[in-house]
């Protein structure tokens, strides 16, 4: 696959179409990838990278990238592509100045997320189909590819492309997912027991603000957050409310924006899953308004900024069980 | 014999102008009580309130926050009670996800001819949040005194 | 050298907590963190820390002063009390080295009183790594992971826990502990080190130095082109900055709590846009500018004014935590290449 990438990205650098690629580089380590942008044949060639590890969502860098002159030739896996398409819906960039390629993805994985099996001191990964071997200083270890997938991965939404200009590969289906359950399995505790689980994890926010510099759907020129004139912004979580109030208002803000692609819990140094903060709302709207795909199609009305004379009254959350 | 420090719940009510506010006035003229616990504050229309006035009301101490608006195709504006609508079930639903009390929460549609209903609406939240004290799951320490 | 075996480790945690508040390394909703000891809190397997052991010296956020306002008169309240002796269990041998940095930011004239305050009162008891990680390069500033510094340090080994003390007030607490402990000689925690040693050679960043970076490249440094591909995709979070031992910036702010003020600081990020914004506008306007400041401060302004130490302890929470996996490392690798 990666070997197809550069090469097609060689023949559209050299035929003029596009002027620079937005792909992924290698690091120092196996796992260590950083989105980058290449502008000749031979930067390609030395580090152009496609692998389990390429988790990094490439579209957000559209917003900065068609500020420049020139086309830009960018690799999308499918969940990426729903963010290409919101991110066009709220036209935040120039579609013109854009080359998509759609490229398939079997799930991808994290240097977190194998440290998490308490492997230490990696050195190499091999990946042969399903299985993948983790090489370290101490140790090697083999994994079936399902183990350490990160989470947003195993509960996979779509392999679909929504959006591209041409195909490497082939397409996939929009899947059915189990990517509710968690938050089934929260609505159906008690409140105090709910209680306790958010203030474990968001008492562990250090505010650095990576979800939401990471998020596709956070891409206002000024956040509310960092204005003075705000009364909120304050760098650090002071006490538990505004721990509380940065990680609703945040959810919120892209609720009926948010596509799930999960980067801001593959981002958070403190694991916190953020990303069920997102799907309670994308719950919420299949329920009470029908079922809703943010960056399924480009052009939909976000649910909300809609509405119909009939929707449900907010009481219903008094009386909706188990919710 | 009532307590005489009894607590007494502290209440937001956000009220757009062209029903709710002009209901609250309704409820004054024909002197019909609700607890003086309950401040208003007017807004041009109900959805001009977004999810930050809820919760900075609580942050600075509110028991509870009410938001009274138009009835649905009622508004001033037309759509925008609506929108409100929508914002307020999600942003409920949420904080009852996060494990704070719903019913410290609410959204009654009110018109300028409801005088009556503002009054008993006021008088059953009160008594609502009465009933669970005070607001501790979405308190700011610092605000307190 | 003291010795007591990991069963007993409860026992010694007790001891210790019986008449100072103590932290260990401890799992926190699956994060490892240094929490407050109680009866039945274990310690952690995990290397390192999310966040680093600079907490207990300069919180995230703290109430510098407050003002009470009532009419038309303000009270100034100096929210400052007695700090509470400490003791901070099982810090690695970089951030025990941070210390000594962030000493020479905050205790030099004039002195800040808070972070002095929490220093004078808090034991740091250092563990010794046996298993270092490939994004370990403490090495790197003359780190020995295997013999940390503190006021006491540890070796666990499969069944004990050896610890001695390097400075009085770490003799201070061995004392207190040395009833429930044995003396040992130091041959297992010889063998330990010997072996720790051997895995630090086997580390993918054994090689790494920083050394060609000093006060007489700045201007190269600084006018490298290099910058503009280092840190395109830098997504100007705090992430790096927020989990570094050694990172010292901070922002005071008032916070209005309806009935007064109070004055608090607050970690902050140089990679964030308003870091440096003034009433004259901001003077570094883009990401590249930012994300070349905090290099440039680690690698070249910190060393030119303080005698050639680098603020950087080689801990390698960056290496792990950055969303974009930019880091010190593939920075000053990427730049030595034009020295």
């Amino acid at each position: 696959m990666q070997g197809m990438m550069i090469a097609r990205a060689k023949e559209l650098l050299q035929n003029g179409t596009v002027n620079r690629v937005l792909g992924w580089q290698t690091g120092e380590f196996v796992y260590d990838i950083t989105p980058a942008v290449f502008e000749t044949a031979e930067e390609l060639d030395e580090k152009f990278v496609y692998n389990a590890f390429c988790g990094n969502n490439l579209s957000k860098y559209l917003v900065k990238e068609t500020k420049k002159d020139g086309k830009i030739l960018v690799f999308l896996k499918p969940c990426d592509t729903y963010s290409f398409n919101q991110l066009l819906t709220e036209h935040r960039f120039d579609r013109e100045k854009v080359y998509a390629i759609g490229i398939p993805c079997d799930g991808k994985t994290s240097g977190e997320m194998v440290k998490s099996k308490g492997l230490s001191g990696i050195t190499g990964i091999d990946e042969d189909g399903d299985n993948i071997t983790v090489h370290t200083i101490y140790e090697d270890k083999t994994f079936n590819r399902d183990e350490i997938l990160e989470e947003r991965c195993r509960t996979c939404k779509s392999k679909k492309h929504v959006a591209y200009d041409e195909l490497i590969g082939e397409d996939g289906e929009v899947l059915d997912s189990h990517r509710f359950d968690m938050v089934a399995k929260l609505e159906a505790m008690t409140p105090d027991e709910r209680f306790a689980f958010w203030r474990s994890q968001l008492s562990k926010c250090i505010r650095c603000n990576a979800c939401r510099n990471v998020c596709p759907a956070c891409t206002c020129e000024k956040c509310v957050f960092d204005n003075p004139a705000s009364g909120i912004a304050q760098k650090a979580a002071a006490d538990s409310f505004e721990e509380n109030m940065f990680h609703i208002i945040r959810a919120f803000h892209v609720a009926g924006r948010c596509t799930d692609c999960g980067e801001c819990s593959r981002v958070c140094p403190q694991n916190i899953p953020l990303h069920l903060l997102n799907r309670k709302f994308i719950k919420d709207i299949d329920e009470l308004y029908g079922d809703y795909q943010a960056g399924a199609e480009v052009g939909s009305r976000a649910p909300l900024v809609n509405y119909t004379a009939e929707d449900v009254e907010p009481s219903i959350v008094y009386h909706r069980e188990g919710k | 014999m009532p307590e005489v420090n009894a607590y007494k719940p502290k209440i937001v009510a956000f009220c757009c102008n062209w029903c709710s506010y002009a209901g609250a006035d309704l409820a004054g003229t024909n002197r019909l009580n609700y607890p003086a616990d309950v401040k208003i504050i007017r807004v041009p229309c109900s959805c001009r309130v977004n999810p930050m006035f809820i919760l900075r009301a609580f942050q600075r101490g509110a028991d509870g926050v009410i938001l009274c608006g138009c009835h649905p195709g009622d508004c001033h504006y037309t759509t925008g009670n609506y929108y409100a609508r929508r914002r307020m079930t999600l942003l409920f639903s949420m904080l009852d996800y996060l494990g704070i009390e719903k019913e410290r929460t609410r959204v009654e549609w009110v018109s300028a001819a409801e005088g009556a209903k503002f009054a008993a609406t006021m008088n059953d939240f009160v008594s609502t949040v009465a009933a669970l004290g005070e607001n501790k799951r979405l308190e700011d320490l610092r605000c307190k005194e | 050298m003291l010795k007591i075996s990991l069963s007993k480790i409860q026992d010694l945690f007790a001891a210790i907590a019986a008449d100072e508040a103590l932290y260990i390394p401890a799992d926190n909703a699956g994060q490892p963190q240094f929490m407050r000891w109680q009866e039945g809190l274990a310690m952690t397997d995990a290397l390192n820390t999310v966040r680093s052991a600079k907490d207990f010296f300069f919180p995230q956020t703290e109430n510098l002063v407050s003002f009470k306002i009532q009419g038309k008169s303000i009270e100034i309240v100096d929210p400052r009390t007695e700090t509470e002796d400490f003791v901070v269990f099982g810090v690695r041998a970089c951030d025990v080295r941070s210390f000594s940095i962030l000493d020479r930011v905050f205790l030099v004239d004039p002195k800040d009183t808070y972070y002095e305050n929490r220093r004078k009162h808090g034991t740091l008891v250092s563990m010794a790594c046996s298993r270092p990680a490939e994004t370990c390069f403490c090495h790197t500033f003359g780190i020995d992971a295997a013999e940390p510094e503190g006021d006491a340090v540890c070796w666990k080994t499969e069944d004990s826990l050896y610890i001695r003390a390097n400075t009085e007030k770490g003799e201070k607490l061995l004392e207190k502990l040395r009833p429930m402990m044995e003396e040992c000689g130091d041959e297992a925690v010889k063998a330990q080190q010997e072996k720790t040693h051997e895995i630090l050679g086997k580390l993918p960043l054994n090689n790494f130095t920083t050394e060609k970076f000093d006060g007489d490249v700045l201007l190269k440094v600084f006018n490298s082109d290099k910058w503009k591909s280092l840190s395109e995709a830098c997504l100007g979070c705090g992430t790096c900055t927020f989990v570094c031992p050694t990172c010292q910036c901070y922002d005071i702010r008032d916070f209005d709590t309806g009935h007064g003020v109070q004055r608090f600081r607050c970690w902050d990020s140089c990679m964030y846009s308003d870091f440096t914004l003034m009433a004259s506008g901001n003077p570094r306007t883009s990401q590249l500018e930012r994300f070349r400041q905090r290099f440039m401060h680690k690698l070249v302004y910190f060393p030119a004014n303080n005698d050639g130490i680098y603020g950087c302890v080689g801990c390698g929470r960056c290496l792990s935590k950055c969303p974009i996996s930019m880091n010190i490392v593939k920075v000053a690798k990427c730049l030595e290449g034009e020295l």
